[in-house]
């Protein structure tokens, strides 16, 4: 099985930067970014399997984010992280189920399973 | 920390406000309204005194010249006929016909068959003396000659005299009327006593009252006339002066006193003057006794005016201050309401600057201790003491999030809502928030939930407020060292949650006071100003009851029923 590809995009760079290199060390390709816009560059010229987004940026923010990802990669499946709790971002304008949510702090294990979980799902919808 | 209830903060300003404003408001509206429905009726009865006083008095003036005019008018019309007479019987008998002491009895007999008023008859000649009488003084004035008496002079001098009231020779007060004839070269006079008892008669037709009078006075002053209460005949009368008054006059007058009313009314000749005394303050009688009875009524109005500006007054501001009250509560309820609201806010904001960098050491350490994992820390102690201490780290931030995750799930539930809750479950998780303090003071916090209470439709986090209100007294009464304990139970329409604790308790005069607004015994500022008394509003607002009783010996325990519909 080939190693997924996924894209972190956190303004927080020591949690990226952990991050990574735990998900590496997990048999994972991983490659971190600090802002939305650095993100939707990287996409132009490389490609991921699944996107990591935290929901509450400077600049553009999650949201936006992951709208316009979705419009220039319709086969990513992108998984929000967020320090607020799922519920209350149901009705602050995502409509998402609740599968493609992670409330930080998320343990590893617990992390890489969704990942795993998420691509297949999107893997089957496509 | 006091051990003491924490209750409602005072509004200070609000407490002294809501004693001593409607009491100046009562003042003003009691004192305006007395004083527009009294100060009409006060001036209604001061000029209804005076246009009656004044309209009477006028009646009476009246009244009293027509009186006066009237007995002066008999007295002229009665001396003058007196004049009429003597003088007919003078003119038509010759000198000698009047001598003739048969002849003049026989006119004296017939004037007497008709009236008494001619006393004597007297024929005196042109020297004074007297030529024939006839009389009951006979005998004192059979040989008198009248040349030195003044009326002699006068009625010589003018033909007819009438004279005042004088003693004579028969020394008895009398008064004469005397014509001169004149005859060829003869001149005589006829002189006849009047009875001063037809005088005084004639005055006093008609009714007097008893304080009353009605007289006779010369130019002098002297009475012509006896009186009731004014003086003896021919001495000077007991009133006012009127010899010199003129014409018909009336004056009121306090005699000795009292009011009195007096009228005159001119006689030209003889010079006399009619006196009438009308005493008003005895007619006046019944009118006063009206005037009191008015002026009572009045009084009695006023009296009743103002017990019903007082008693409504009072009303009102009872009714001011109750809705005040009413307005006061609900006012700190929107407040606290909006407080909540921004709590709520705050402690999401922390929660999630509190997240992140929780999230990187989470991700960091748990970075550590994989590096660590593909290191030999069994022969290497010092990365197996790194190890331990990445373990020591993960626990801590386990124990972080779950801190953050209840903080978060207390912010979130600020708004609100109503929804089907577990109680028990509302209760252990206010008890969990409380249990570390609860720890650190050595009370211990018993519990004893009903395993069947029925789950209800409420708001959870207004409830948790309440409970967190009321478990943070009972906390602060302990103070150190003491025991909570917690009940829930329920019957066919209600649930009951019990909590009590083991502290001083609430003295009885306080007992009743605790859910008041505006009632505390805390210095202002401290506490944390979620009052006993918004928690009463929104048990109340959710349809339930909050009671609270203490024992003489200590400890307190509120109860909580909320409906199970």
């Amino acid at each position: 099985m080939e190693k997924l590809r996924i894209l972190l995009v956190d303004d927080e760079e020591d949690f990226i930067d952990s991050l990574v290199k735990r998900l590496k060390d997990r048999g994972v390709d991983a490659v971190g970014v600090t802002s939305g816009i650095k993100a939707l560059e990287l996409l132009s010229v490389q490609d991921f399997d699944v996107a990591i987004l935290d929901y509450r940026m400077p600049g553009m923010d999650g949201v936006e984010t992951h709208r316009k990802m979705k419009e220039k990669c319709p086969h990513l499946s992108i998984i929000m992280l967020t320090g607020q709790s799922v519920s209350d971002l149901g009705v602050q304008g995502l409509e998402l189920p609740d599968e493609n949510y992670i409330v930080k702090p998320v343990s590893i294990d617990n992390l890489l399973k969704i990942i795993h979980e998420s691509h297949l799902r999107r893997r089957k919808e496509l | 920390m006091a051990a003491q209830r924490d209750l409602a903060d005072r509004n200070i300003q609000g407490e002294s406000m809501s004693s001593s404003y409607p009491d100046t408001w009562r003042r003003k509206i009691v004192a305006v309204t007395l004083a527009f429905s009294l100060i009409p009726l006060v001036g209604i009865g001061v000029a209804i005194h005076y246009q009656y006083d004044s309209a009477y008095d006028k009646k009476v003036i009246e009244a009293d010249a027509v009186i006066v005019q009237n007995r002066r008018a008999a007295i002229e019309l009665f001396l003058d006929k007196c004049v009429d007479q003597i003088r007919i019987i003078s003119e038509t008998h010759s000198l000698e016909q009047l001598r003739d002491q048969a002849n003049l009895n026989k006119i004296f007999n017939v004037i007497q068959s008709k009236a008494k008023h001619i006393i004597d008859l007297n024929v005196i000649d042109e020297k004074g003396t007297q030529l024939c009488y006839v009389g009951p003084y006979y005998e004192k004035l059979k040989s008198v000659n009248y040349a030195d008496q003044e009326w002699f002079q006068a009625v010589m001098a003018s033909h007819v005299y009438i004279s005042d009231v004088f003693p004579g020779f028969r020394e008895i007060p009398h008064m004469v009327i005397a014509v001169a004839t004149s005859d060829t070269n003869k001149v005589w006079i006829l002189r006849a006593t009047i009875n001063s008892d037809t005088i005084s008669s004639i005055l006093r037709q008609g009714q007097l009252g008893s304080k009353d009078d009605v007289f006779i006075v010369n130019r002098e002053n002297i009475l012509q006339t006896g009186t009731r209460s004014s003086g003896k005949i021919m001495e000077r009368a007991h009133s006012p002066d009127f010899s010199s008054a003129d014409g018909t006059r009336v004056e009121k007058i306090n005699f000795k006193g009292e009011e009195t009313i007096f009228a005159t009314s001119e006689i030209t000749k003889p010079k006399w003057i009619v006196v009438l005394k009308d005493n008003i303050e005895e007619e006046l009688e019944p009118i006063y006794v009206a005037q009191r009875v008015v002026f009572l009524a009045l009084g009695a109005g006023a009296l009743l005016i103002a017990i019903a500006i007082l008693l409504t007054t009072r009303f009102l501001t009872n009714e001011l201050i109750r809705m005040e009250r009413k307005k006061a509560l609900s006012d700190e309820m929107a407040h606290h309401s909006s407080k909540m609201a921004a709590i709520g806010k705050l402690a999401a904001g922390v929660a999630h600057e509190v997240n992140n960098p929780l999230a990187i050491i989470d991700a960091t350490a748990g970075w550590m201790g994989d590096v660590l994992r593909k290191e030999d820390t069994v022969n290497n102690p010092n990365l197996k003491e790194c190890e331990d201490c990445v373990r020591k780290i993960e626990r801590q931030v386990e124990r972080c999030r779950s801190v953050v995750h209840r903080l978060l799930g207390f912010a979130r539930r600020m708004n609100p809502t109503r929804e089907m809750t577990d109680v028990n479950g509302v209760l252990s998780e206010t008890i969990g928030f409380l249990m570390h303090e609860a720890h650190q003071r050595d009370i211990s916090i018993h519990t004893d939930y009903d395993p069947k209470l029925p789950r209800i439709t409420t708001d959870p986090a207004q409830l948790q407020q309440v409970f967190l209100n009321i478990v943070n007294n009972a906390i602060d009464a302990i103070g150190k060292k003491g025991e909570i304990n917690i009940r829930t139970s329920h019957s066919r329409n209600e649930l009951r949650i019990e909590i009590g604790d083991d502290g001083p308790g609430i003295p009885k005069e306080i007992l009743e006071k605790i859910f008041d607004p505006f009632f505390t015994t805390k210095d202002l500022g401290s506490g944390t100003g979620l009052g006993l008394s918004i928690s009463h509003g929104i048990i109340s607002q959710l349809g339930g009851t909050i009671s609270a009783m203490s024992n003489d010996g200590g400890g307190a325990i509120f109860c909580i029923s909320l409906p199970s519909t």
